[in-house]
């Protein structure tokens, strides 16, 4: 059964190692649904979190492998019960003035801001996790989503544990 | 403190790391570089095509137990290291491949012989670099040779800018090592070990199955021990060949494809697999399903990556072979002591009758000449002391049957990727490694004709090295399958008639011979030897045999094609 794995891997800050990890991923035939990559406290690390479709011995492999390369420092397959996950979206959708209020309702349900407003169209910007992010692009679909922009998932565990 | 270029600190650092030779063919960017090692004593090999140099580079590696350089210049003369890059790879064999670049400021607007090499090999080195700072050159120079030659050995790609080459670096500027991603296991979790000792006393029915990482550690000697205490027959993978004694009675030889039915049998019907050093190559396991189906298994490996990755493991112990056998044996020895160990002897001899039962054999017939005959000659004139290398195919086959291998590191064969072309400039770069030694290129007239430009590289070098062409006028191997599983249709592997080897040779300054009859044999192989010079010799054999015994692609391994 193949499921969603959060890895989270910690990676000296050097070039090309993004496209070595990226492309261990594809010659291994697996698909990275989403990628996230930026720096951590030490500028010197980065932190790349992927969300893979696979199952769960082929995951393992994946990980041992991602391990032989040398720029890898470590990596983590993280427990979703005991995570916070968030990802940010920004989606620009029609609205006129007969559509707005309801938009801005659906908005503000949803805890999210409004950045840019324009005569034909909102950009509404969210944080959350993925199922709320997808709740609210269901409810925005039947108004046009002219684009829509995710930043691919990120994640921390929770509690002081390192 | 003075200055030097980027050039003359890279060959100071290559001295460092005790270098003694490099492979490598000239360009452009590699200008600087050519211009430091001609006041350098380091011997540098000119090939004639850069993929010669990477396949030296892995023979000399192989043979000496070193690593291995090659270097070539930006675009199609990196490019064309790429297979040998990837032969490394797959065999894990530590060599280093040192590139030119064109220069920093020029990198990614399609310059003149420009090539994302660090992009395209990623895949097939264990780690690459594109130095992009004169200041990183000392240290990038120290972690390639570090990273290939230890924890699972393989290649690593420097590829260097020529104005880096250029530039100045302060003669005295110290390297600095940082490898916080890198720290390989070498030695076995004892826990493991004594779990393992557990299982092989409880074992009615063992074997080891040892491969290339048992030489690459240097633990053949210490598997030998292993193996005489406990008499448990040894089964060997196609790089683990030489690891163990062919000669001595506990070897079952090669399993696998052509393999020998005994060994596959064993495999068959074993309770437990002591696997050191190997991957489980499919070539090996045959239809994985039906591989050992009884038996347990515990895998020994330095790379954690192998361990279950084919097949399901009992007892994982991540290590160097050489250290966790001499640890398994102590514990071994310990064990046997105190509480003893299973009656393994039924089982033992069941395994030596089947050695009697099932050997090797083929088909002498009268008026032919028989491949497997040529070998057990080479075999009995060398008295099993030369460097043997192979090209692929069923040439290579054969030798692995009849040549009784029984030192490490004298087979130099392509296992993993299968390369044609890899036995001759490998016997070069085997040679000049093992100068006193008698080397020979066991080849087919197919993989021959892959790297011949070579043949000048032996001779202007004066690296004697023996050809011996077993010449069946075909892409053997394909032919086999074709004649096998595809109705005779022998589609394009007909090579009849290709060239006149002994010609070939002579124009290039070396000597050849050409032996149609079974009684010219002994004495061609003889005089080869006895030349001081690149020798081919060219057997006519029978064109139609075939390696026997076969597993077809995809069957279990007990199901063989055999001889009649």
């Amino acid at each position: 059964m193949s499921s969603n794995h959060i890895i989270s891997v910690l990676v000296e800050n050097k070039s090309g190692v993004l496209a070595k990890i990226a492309g261990l991923f594809s010659r291994r035939g697996f698909n990275i649904e989403s990628l996230a990559v930026g720096t951590t406290d030490d500028e010197k690390i980065s932190r790349i979190t992927l969300v893979v479709k696979a199952e769960t011995h082929s995951i393992e492999q994946i990980v041992k492998q991602l391990h032989k390369l040398i720029n890898v420092l470590k990596i983590q397959e993280l427990d979703p019960s005991n995570i916070v996950e968030r990802e940010l979206v920004l989606i620009k959708v029609n609205s006129d003035n007969n559509t707005r209020a309801e938009i801005l309702e659906i908005a503000n349900i949803f805890r999210a801001s409004i950045v840019d407003v324009a005569k034909k169209s909102l950009v509404i910007e969210i944080t959350g996790t993925s199922r709320k992010v997808d709740g609210i692009e269901e409810l925005l679909k039947p108004f046009g989503i002219l684009e829509l922009v995710r930043t691919g998932k990120i994640a921390i565990t929770r509690g002081a544990k390192k | 403190m003075g200055k030097i270029t980027g050039a003359q600190m890279l060959i100071k650092c290559l001295k460092e790391a005790g270098v003694e030779v490099i492979f490598g063919f000239p360009g452009g960017v590699v200008i600087p570089i050519y211009d430091a090692l001609y006041d350098s004593d380091i011997r540098h090999i000119l090939v004639r095509h850069e993929q010669g140099a990477a396949h030296a580079a892995d023979g000399y590696a192989r043979s000496t137990g070193k690593t291995g350089v090659c270097m070539a210049t930006s675009g199609p003369g990196a490019t064309n290291l790429i297979t040998g890059i990837a032969n490394a790879y797959m065999d894990s064999i530590p060599i280093v491949a040192i590139t030119g670049q064109v220069s920093t400021h020029v990198i990614g607007t399609d310059a003149f012989q420009e090539a994302d090499i660090t992009g395209i090999t990623a895949p097939i080195t264990k780690h690459n670099y594109l130095i992009k700072d004169i200041k990183e050159l000392p240290s990038v120079i120290k972690e390639a040779f570090y990273i290939a030659f230890t924890g699972r050995p393989g290649p690593v790609l420097i590829d260097i800018p020529v104005d880096i080459s250029k530039g100045h670096i302060d003669e005295n500027f110290k390297p600095e090592i940082a490898l916080e991603g890198y720290k390989p296991t070498y030695k076995g979790n004892p826990r493991q070990i004594i779990q393992a000792v557990k299982k092989i006393q409880e074992s009615k029915r063992p074997v080891i199955f040892a491969g290339g990482g048992v030489t690459s550690s240097g633990g053949s000697s210490v598997l030998t021990e292993f193996a005489q205490l406990s008499k448990i027959p040894v089964i060997t993978s196609l790089t683990g060949k030489g690891t163990f004694p062919d000669t001595n009675s506990l070897c079952l030889g090669m399993a696998g494809m052509h393999g020998t039915k005994y060994a596959n049998l064993a495999f068959t019907e074993t309770d437990l697999i002591i696997a050191v050093g190997v991957r489980f190559d499919d070539r090996v396991t045959g239809k994985l399903s039906e591989f050992a189906k009884n038996a347990g298994v515990i895998h020994i490996d330095i790379d954690p990556a192998e361990i279950g990755k084919n097949i399901k493991v009992d007892i994982p112990i991540v290590g160097d072979a050489k250290s966790v056998l001499s640890d398994l044996k102590l514990k071994y020895e310990e064990t046997a002591a105190k509480t003893g160990i299973t009656d393994q002897k039924p089982w033992i001899e069941h395994v030596m009758e089947l050695k009697k039962t099932c050997a090797l054999k083929y088909n002498d017939t009268p008026g032919t000449l028989k491949p497997a005959y040529i070998i057990e000659k080479i075999y009995e004139i060398t008295k099993g002391d030369a460097i043997i290398c192979t090209e692929v195919g069923q040439h290579q086959m054969w030798t692995a049957q009849y040549y009784k291998f029984t030192k490490p590191r004298t087979l130099v064969s392509s296992g993993g990727l299968g390369t044609m072309g890899f036995g001759f400039p490998a016997a070069i770069g085997a040679k000049v490694g093992n100068p006193e030694k008698t080397v020979i290129d066991i080849a087919g007239d197919g993989s021959i004709q892959m790297n011949v430009q070579e043949f000048a590289t032996a001779v202007a070098n004066k690296i004697p090295v023996k050809i011996m062409v077993l010449n069946n006028g075909y892409l053997g191997m394909v032919r086999q399958w074709q004649e096998f599983f595809w109705n005779k249709r022998y589609s394009h592997t007909n090579i009849e008639g290709s060239v006149d080897f002994v010609k070939l040779v002579e124009a290039y300054g070396g000597q050849g011979f050409r032996v149609k009859e079974k009684s010219e044999v002994e004495a061609a192989i003889k005089e080869a030897l006895a030349i001081d010079n690149l020798v081919l010799v060219d057997f006519w054999i029978d064109r139609e045999e075939n390696v026997y015994p076969m597993v077809p692609a995809g069957s279990a391994i007990d199901q063989m094609i055999e001889c009649d």
